[in-house]
């Protein structure tokens, strides 16, 4: 469809299914095949790394029971950062390129990010008391992961603050690409700084300090985490494009069409 | 069953960072759903009105 003067040039055939997929109303449709499957594979996969994590990982030699937090705590921390960086890539996109799905993926990752951030932080506050002795200090790795949720706080009041989408997206943009300073801020401050934080455990990919029952649920975990993100990445860049897009001719068709299978 | 419930003395901590992070995940599903719906139900609306209107 809409390929009856397809360019033969394949530079200009790569730009023109970019173009495609970038167009709000391919990647609606798109996400709604798509979600289904993502939700069904997050299910499983969060199945399997409760499972591994809670019973089959054996319990530390240190820390016993309590070390099984890590299985809620590294994958919120990961994509805590993750997020951040989508966000900062989608942000330099709308900016540059001034393309709508890239504010609509910018702006529909924020809450989640926040929550990530979030999770991060209280867990990691819950396992520090009987680790350290304390729920919270007021160190490196922690205090930039906190500047990290306020980052993400900050984006979601400026895009309440506009009554322009358009607008609150590229002040967003700029207060997100500002802001990626904090992120190698966060990943070195357990090394530049000395910190009740331990160091990087997994990310030694040659000798990782920990046991291979105890890694293969983190691992699980966190692909859980991150299918969850897209699954609900999904949903709310549907609602974005539905706001973004609502007078026009696909939308009302779409909704026309809707109304009559129902 | 109860010594897996017990998390060997650590069931408060475990027990609550487990419980925290369900529910701010199951929360961020429920919210998007249902304002996708509602994002819906509105054009859907707008458009009934709009046909109405034009006859």
């Amino acid at each position: 469809m809409g390929n009856s003067r397809g360019p033969k040039n394949p530079t200009k055939l790569v730009f023109s299914s970019l173009h495609k997929y970038a167009s709000p109303r391919h990647f609606y449709h798109l996400s709604l095949s798509i979600s289904p499957w993502l939700a069904w594979l997050a299910s499983a996969m969060f199945g399997l790394g409760i499972v591994g994590g809670l019973v089959i990982a054996p319990s530390d030699y240190q820390q016993g029971d309590s070390f099984r937090i890590i299985y809620v705590h590294v994958p919120s921390a990961w994509m805590s950062l993750f997020i951040y960086v989508t966000m900062a890539a989608a942000a330099a996109t709308a900016l540059v390129w001034k393309i709508k799905l890239a504010e609509i993926a910018m702006r529909a990752s924020a809450m989640l990010g926040a929550s990530f951030t979030f999770l991060a932080l209280v867990t990691g506050s819950i396992w520090g008391k009987p680790t350290w002795g304390t729920y919270w200090a007021w160190d490196a790795r922690l205090t930039s992961e906190l500047v990290l949720l306020f980052l993400y706080i900050g984006f979601i009041a400026l895009q309440t603050a506009y009554s322009d989408r358009r607008v609150a997206a590229r002040a967003g943009a700029v207060l997100i690409l500002i802001g990626t300073v904090n992120i190698p801020i966060i990943h070195y401050s357990v090394e530049w700084w000395s910190s009740l934080h331990q160091g990087p455990t997994i990310s030694k990919l040659d000798t990782p300090s920990i046991h291979i029952d105890m890694l293969i649920p983190l691992l699980v975990m966190a692909s859980a985490f991150m299918t969850y993100y897209l699954a609900v990445m999904l949903t709310r860049m549907r609602c974005e494009i539905l706001a973004y897009e609502r007078n026009t001719n696909w939308v009302r068709e779409f909704i026309t069409a809707r109304a009559h299978h129902s | 069953m109860s010594d897996f419930l017990h998390m060997g003395g650590y069931a408060f901590y475990v027990w609550s960072a487990y419980g925290i992070t369900l529910m701010v995940l199951i929360g961020n599903i429920i919210v998007p759903r249902q304002a996708e719906r509602a994002a819906l139900a509105e054009l859907e609306l707008r458009l009934q009105r709009a046909k109405t209107g034009d006859t």
